[in-house]
């Protein structure tokens, strides 16, 4: 109790370097949380495109019905769809016009004729994609096709190289942090000194005269951690309209209150893991 | 108590000590004089263990101080009080605090350092500037505290290094009389001084130090005086 007492007077007395030792962890934490919910957002965007495998073929304006009819029915024949759900262009420009509600400009401008019909072909399986869609490319009256698959391989490829990035800005961002927070706390130490002296004089042993020290790191961690998460569960908020009519339809949003908390959590227990590991090493750099 | 056994200490080249022994007893009062670098400073650091002897045997309280693992030291420091000559206080925590802290670092109870440091800081009569700085204190106040800091643990015995060095003669009387107060209350004090009235005055046990040697050990000669001596003094305290 004492320990934390003099580790409180300690920060108050010095509140630049205090704020110095929190920015940095706030930071880190910063960074943490970021990535994390990138990571996140990303994973769940990945799986709700494997959870709807997909093809969905344009089709040719001069395509006739009985064409798209034969074309759908030798689709279904191959075994491996599940369904097939055929969109007019009426039916198109009725999507279109509810996706862009809000925005009569894009209203006006456009019509039925302008929309492509389209079959959408989903599979059992997300590996029979490329089949399905190699037979569907051959047919004369379809324009183009697209599915998942794509989708799927260039988000994996981009969330692997984000989390590759994430994990060397957390790595780097914290031993920035443990080497700054050993100098801020060497120099508490050094300012101390004499002090120190005279506890050990005194009768004090070597954990005696630690433990405000180590106390102080671990504050300087989680209210780093405390910070960042505030500033990026804020930012998430802000963002969160409008990354929902972005990614509309996929079902990122909202955020589970309960990911947020133990998001908390862990930042807290990495922080004061963090925070103790500094100073104990400055302690035993500059405490002999 | 305390004994010094052929103990030399050297600094660089220089001798500090050159081949000291004494024995000090529990409950004595001893003089510790001598000119200014003659080693009184030295000997006190030697108990406490805050120097290494570069030769002999220095044992306190049976404790074979050169022998004792560093983790103990902390052990041997709470059985002495220091009076330093600097009195070392901290500046940035009050008298309260300051005297606090060696029951704080002993590990007491919050409740029981409150009620010791207020004994205490009465008994050496500065109770009222409990709540100052040192910054706001007397040099004869603060020598109080220093005094109270070191009996806060009861120890067995007080080195007390130049305690009246600065301060007015009628303060320095004052100082010397809660010294001599507490070794009457069976705590051993060795006192580094150099203010010859002082010794004079309270016929106690002097021993001497020149350029780091042991010049006079008294306690021989005041052997067969003892006894006479504490008679007068009965005497004079019931005057």
């Amino acid at each position: 109790m004492n320990a934390i007492r003099s580790s409180w007077k300690n920060i108050r007395r010095s509140p630049y370097q205090a704020i110095g030792a929190i920015f940095i962890m706030t930071l880190t934490f910063l960074a943490v949380s970021i990535f994390t919910f990138i990571l996140l957002g990303s994973s769940r965007v990945i799986s709700y495109f494997e959870s709807k495998p997909q093809v969905t073929a344009f089709f040719k304006d001069e395509a006739t019905n009985a064409q798209i009819d034969s074309l759908k029915k030798d689709v279904e024949t191959t075994g491996k769809v599940s369904s097939t759900k055929f969109v007019s262009k009426e039916q198109a420009l009725k999507i279109y016009r509810e996706q862009n509600k809000n925005d009569p400009l894009l209203l006006d401008l456009v019509t039925a004729d302008i929309l492509p019909a389209s079959l959408e072909v989903s599979t059992e399986k997300i590996a029979d994609l490329a089949e399905i869609s190699s037979a569907i490319q051959k047919s004369p009256i379809v324009q183009e096709v697209i599915y998942q698959k794509d989708v799927v391989a260039t988000l994996s490829s981009w969330t692997s190289a984000l989390r590759k990035l994430g994990v060397a800005v957390i790595v780097i961002l914290s031993l920035v942090s443990v080497f700054i927070m050993i100098t801020i706390i060497g120099i508490k130490i050094s300012q101390k000194r004499q002090d120190i002296e005279i506890m050990k004089l005194i009768g004090a042993n070597n954990w005696y005269i630690r433990w405000p020290f180590i106390f102080e790191g671990i504050f300087y961690g989680l209210l780093g951690a405390l910070v960042g998460w505030v500033v990026s569960v804020g930012a998430l908020f802000y963002a969160t309209p409008t990354l929902s009519s972005f990614l509309r339809g996929i079902p990122v949003f909202p955020v589970s209150p309960v990911f947020l908390l133990a998001l908390l959590l862990v930042e807290f227990v990495l922080a004061s893991l963090l925070g103790a590991l500094s100073s104990y090493l400055a302690v035993l750099r500059y405490l002999k | 108590m305390i004994i010094f056994e052929n103990v030399s200490k050297k600094f660089g080249t220089g001798a500090a000590l050159s081949d000291i022994s004494f024995l000090v007893d529990k409950g004595e009062f001893v003089f510790l004089v001598g000119p200014t670098g003659s080693g009184k400073t030295t000997v006190l650091r030697l108990i406490t263990r805050e120097l290494f002897p570069t030769q002999g045997k220095v044992i306190v309280n049976n404790w074979d101080v050169i022998k004792l693992p560093h983790s103990k030291i902390p052990e041997l420091r709470k059985k002495i009080g220091v009076i330093f000559q600097d009195l070392k206080l901290l500046a940035d925590r009050t008298i309260f605090e300051n005297t606090a802290l060696p029951l704080d670092v002993a590990g007491l109870e919050p409740e029981q350092i409150e009620k010791r440091v207020e004994e205490i800081l009465k008994q050496v009569g500065i109770f009222e500037h409990k709540d100052k700085f040192p910054s706001q204190l007397s040099g004869g106040e603060l020598q109080r505290v220093a005094i109270a800091r070191a009996l806060a643990l009861s120890p067995e015995i007080i080195l007390a290094d130049e305690p009246t060095g600065n301060l007015d003669p009628a303060t320095s009387w004052e100082i010397v009389k809660v010294l001599s107060d507490i070794n009457e209350q069976g705590t051993t004090v060795v006192m580094a001084t150099h203010n010859a009235d002082i010794i004079k005055s309270l016929s106690k046990r002097v021993l001497e130090l020149s350029q780091g040697n042991l010049v006079k050990d008294s306690k021989t000669k005041h052997k067969a005086k003892d006894k006479e001596e504490n008679k007068e003094e009965k005497e004079e305290e019931k005057q």
